[in-house]
Parts: structure tokens; sequence; C-alpha cells
């Protein structure tokens, strides 16, 4: 008996390992081995002419291109590109959420409009809006009295902020689905007795459902921050990253040094950047998750 | 109460109002893209701008196929975003059921190593992983689209937590009726797991659809692009062109659309998946 137990606890220990080789593989080849080998890429120089070997410089090329104007410049594009579109965002995506919780004729056609956009992908939005921004024939371009000569995408104090708003356009389908779904997790009792308490909608709301909303208000703020250090479509497809590095996010940056300058070492040490920027927020995000799983039980 | 009914319908009208504004602000750019799809270049230019398709025109839904290369794209973004989101499913389904109900040395460890893979930003790869694709001798073909995205930790994260949440009685049960653990797994877990796999396929398929910056590195030729990096190819056409671009729009949004309509709760759910409810 015992003897056909450790068997069977054996057959089945083969069986969890190859149901997990698959993805534990892929994993390996595509997400640990670039990772480490990216660390060490940071470490070597690259040289200026192509046929050269790489020079191994230590933390040499870290605390150059850490320390740089570009990289600081970048980071705080980043961060700027992050406070346009976060707060926009969730005030927006809650307000719509807010407006068509309530029991009305018709609601379900607008909650189908403000979920709309999750069907546009960031390119089809950025492609929309570069074609309604164009100095020639765009329309908005046309509304905003700026026809002909330098367009908003190219105006040094515009190109961001109309970067974001395409963003938060494009955004907005998600957020409004996303708080949505909490907003129906808050108990109608709830607010029913605040209610026959006399508690005015104002401050049902104050009171009531933006404190039973703040998980997931803080999950949608950490999400969209890690969002901001990846946008990439946007800019590609909007700026490039111009008008002089205006709109240059760190993301962006990345590609401009290891695809378009060819220079791996120094887009290395900005990926090992943006990787551990992306790992804090998502150690605050899993934060954030496990504490609901136990407001939950 | 007249007064107090009175103001009710204020309320009311306001609400709406309101509704209407924010309805417009959102659709206004899709509207406008789908009329102009329709116009041909000239009216676009037309000044003040034609807000109504009043003569429709499919000549740019017409090159959009035939010089904009959109079928081929097309076809390549729904074949790869096809096998992502099935090569996903069996990965996922597969690891979660491993991580939920079988025991094995370091369960645990690997778990952690699965969920670790969440930290990496895909970004912070492309640099290592184009040459590994590059050597594998896989730039501009299906598989360097592909099997980078065929495992992810969300998905294996979202079926263990279903498969948790298989009664053990019903295990046991099919233990004792003689089920393996591959009928189990198939006839009763999956089953059972239903709303997750759903969730996660909307996902994954969303997910692979949308991607940009990826495709953009290891393709350049439209036989293998996919419709987010046609329509790049798009934008840079001429302002003679400017309704092919529009038409290319509506086209690559299309499918995304119709999957938004026939499965708006997978969506939901699986967007809303490891948000409200952990």
């Amino acid at each position: 008996m015992s003897r056909t137990t450790a068997q069977s606890r054996r057959r089945e220990a083969a069986l969890g390992y190859a149901f997990i080789a698959p993805a534990l593989l892929l994993f390996g080849v595509f997400v640990f081995y670039p990772m480490v080998k990216t660390v060490q890429l940071g470490f070597f120089r690259v040289p200026p002419f192509p046929g050269l070997p790489n020079k191994p410089v230590g933390f040499r090329q870290y605390r150059q291109v850490l320390g740089s104007h570009d990289f600081r410049d970048s980071l705080k594009v980043t961060v700027l590109f992050g406070l346009y579109t976060v707060p926009a965002g969730i005030i927006l995506g809650t307000g719509m959420a807010l407006l068509a919780h309530q029991k009305l004729r018709g609601i379900g056609v607008f909650r189908t409009i403000f979920s709309s956009t999750v069907a546009t992908s960031v390119a089809v939005a950025s492609v929309i809006f570069f074609t309604l921004l164009n100095p020639q024939v765009g329309l908005l371009s046309y509304w905003l009295g700026k026809v002909g000569g330098n367009g908003i995408l190219q105006d040094p104090t515009w190109a961001l902020p109309a970067v974001a708003a395409v963003t938060v356009w494009q955004n907005l389908g998600f957020t409004f689905i996303l708080m949505s779904a909490a907003l129906q997790s808050v108990p109608d009792e709830l607010l029913e007795a605040a209610r026959v308490d006399g508690a005015s909608a104002w401050r049902r709301l104050r009171s009531v459902t933006l404190p039973l909303l703040s998980p997931t208000l803080l999950f949608a703020t950490v999400i969209g921050g890690i969002a901001a250090f990846q946008a990439f479509g946007q800019i590609d497809l909007l700026t490039q990253g111009g008008p002089i590095n205006h709109t240059r996010v760190l993301t962006y940056y990345l590609y401009q040094e290891a695809f378009l300058r060819n220079n791996d070492g120094v887009a290395s040490v900005l990926a090992v950047a943006l990787f551990v920027i992306t790992l804090v927020l998502t150690l605050v995000q899993l934060r954030l998750l496990e504490r609901r799983v136990f407001y939950a039980r | 109460m007249p007064a107090r009914k009175r103001r009710a319908t204020a309320v009311r009208a306001v609400h709406y109002g309101v509704l209407v504004l924010l309805a417009a602000v959102v659709l206004f750019p899709i509207y406008i893209t789908v009329v102009n799809s329709l116009l041909t270049p000239e009216a676009i230019g037309h000044r003040p701008p034609s807000l109504f398709p009043t003569h429709p025109h499919g000549s740019g839904y017409v090159s959009a196929f035939r010089s904009g290369h959109l079928a081929i794209y097309l076809r390549n973004s729904i074949l790869v975003a096809v096998a992502i989101t099935v090569g996903q499913l069996v990965t996922s389904v597969l690891a979660g059921y491993a991580f939920a109900l079988l025991r094995f040395p370091f369960r645990n460890a690997l778990f952690v190593v699965f969920l670790a893979t969440l930290m990496v930003p895909y970004e912070a790869t492309i640099i290592t992983n184009t040459h590994t694709v590059t050597n594998f001798g896989w730039i501009n073909k299906y598989p360097a689209l592909i099997v980078p995205f065929l495992a992810t930790g969300l998905g294996t994260f979202l079926l263990r937590q279903a498969f948790l949440g298989v009664p053990r009685e019903l295990h046991d049960a099919a233990r004792l009726d003689g089920y393996g653990h591959w009928r189990f797994l198939t006839r009763v877990a999956v089953p059972l797991a239903r709303p997750a796999v759903a969730a996660l396929a909307v996902f994954s398929f969303l997910g692979a659809w949308n991607q940009y910056l990826w495709p953009l590195l290891v393709t350049n030729t439209d036989r293998v692009r996919t419709v987010q990096i046609g329509l790049r190819q798009l934008e840079g056409t001429s302002i003679q062109q400017i309704n092919v671009t529009f038409a290319g729009t509506v086209i690559a949004a299309f499918p995304i659309f119709l999957l938004l309509v026939l499965f708006q709760k997978q969506l939901v759910r699986g967007l809303t998946a490891g948000a409200v409810k952990g």
C-alpha cells in the first residue's frame, strides 16, 4: 500500500512538472534570461564603430547614463505624462461611472458609449488624432485655429498635453468599466441606510461610495503610473519624441538608443531603470491587492 | 410638493445633459473617423468641414484593401492573436491546474517564480529578445510574433484561483470513479472554471491584438505585419489619401468592436480581472 502511494505521489509530481514545464521554459527564454542579459549588457560600452568588441566598463556606464541630462529629462517627461494622464483619466472615468450607475431610462446606451473606447487600440486612437490634428486638413486643428504652420503636435508647449489627452481618451473605456464594476460592489443597503439617515447625495458619495471605491481608485492609479512608464505607441505615432525631446518618455528613449542608434549598452541601462521603477510600482500594487483580498474575506 | 418635484425633474435634466455631453466627447472622434472614411479627400479638406457623409463614398475602403494591404494585415493580426490566445489558455490551464490541485516539491517556490514574471515589463526585455529572435531566424516570421507571448503569469494566477474554487469533494469523487488527472482537468475542472477561462481568453486576445512595440521590432515586410503596424504605414501616406487612413482605422478597430458587442460580459470580467476581486 505505502509503495503504491509513493508511486502515485511520484506520478503526481511528474505530472505537475510536466504541466508547468511549457510556461517555465518560455519564461526562462523570454523573461528571465533577457533580464539577466540586459543587466550584464549595461556593463559594456558599445564601440563607436561597428566591428570593434564591446568594452567592459563596470558601473561607469550605469553612472553616466543615469546621471545624464537626457535620462533626467526623459524621466521628467514620463512623470509629467503620468501626472497629465492618471488623475484626469481617473476623475473622468469615475465621474462617468457614477453618472451611469443611476437607474434612468436609456442608461444602457450611455454605458455602451462610455465603454466604447476599449475597442480602440493605442495605434487606432493615435492615428485618429494624428489625422484630426494635421495642420493642413485636421478638423481639430481647424477648430482650434491651428491651421497651417506648425500643428499642436509640433508645439513644444502643447505636444505632451496633446499626447496625454489622446491617451486619456483611449483609456477612458477601460477606466469606466473598471470603476463601474467597483461601483456595483457597493451595497445598495448601505447607501439606502445613509439616505434614510438624511445624508445628502454629496454626503453619501463622499462618506460611503468613495471610501468603498478607494482600493480600486488606488489600483487604477498604480496601473496608470506603470502604463505611463511603458507608453510607446502614442509617442511613436504622434510625435516620435519631439519636438526637441519634449515628449520623449522613458520607453521611447530606450527604443531610440536600442534600435535607432544601435547602442545596446546605453539602452540596457535604461531598460534596467525601467525595470526597477516598474518593480517598485508593481510591489505597491501587489500590496494593495493583498489588502483587498483580506477585505473581501 | 410640486416644488420638490420640479427640482427632481431639473436634476434629472441636468443629469441627462451631462451624460449627453460626455457621450459626445467620447464618441466624436470615432464618429468623425467613420464619416471621414466615407468622404473623398477633397471633401475632408473642405472648409467649413462636413460633419455628415452627405455623399458617402466607398473608395477609401477599396483603396485600404487594395493598395493598403489591409486584408493581409487583418489576416496576420487574427492569426497572431488567435495563436497567442489559444497558447496562453493552454499553458495557463495546465500550470494553473498544477499549482492548484497537484502536489510536487518546490510548488510554492515555482509559483513565486511565475508571479515574478509579472514584475518584468516586457519593454525592459526587448533588447535581448530581439537578439534572441534574430538568432532563431524568426525575423519577419510568425513565431517571432507569437512564441514569446505563449505563457502568462497573470493567466496562470487567475486560473489557479479558479481551480482552487473547485470543491475538494468533487476531486475525491472523481478519483474514486477512476478519473485520472487529465480527465478530471478536461471534463470537470475546466468546465467549472469557464468564466475565468473566458475572461482570460478575451483579455489575451485584446492584448495580443493591440500589441504595437514588439511587432514593430521584429517585422519589416507587409507579408507579416499586423494591423497596428499597418496603421503606422497608413499614417505615413499622403494627404491625398487621407480617407484611406481613416478607413484603415475603422477596419482595424472593427473586430474589437464586434468583440465588445458579442462578449461584453466576458470583456468586462477580463479587463477587471485581478483588479476588483483581487
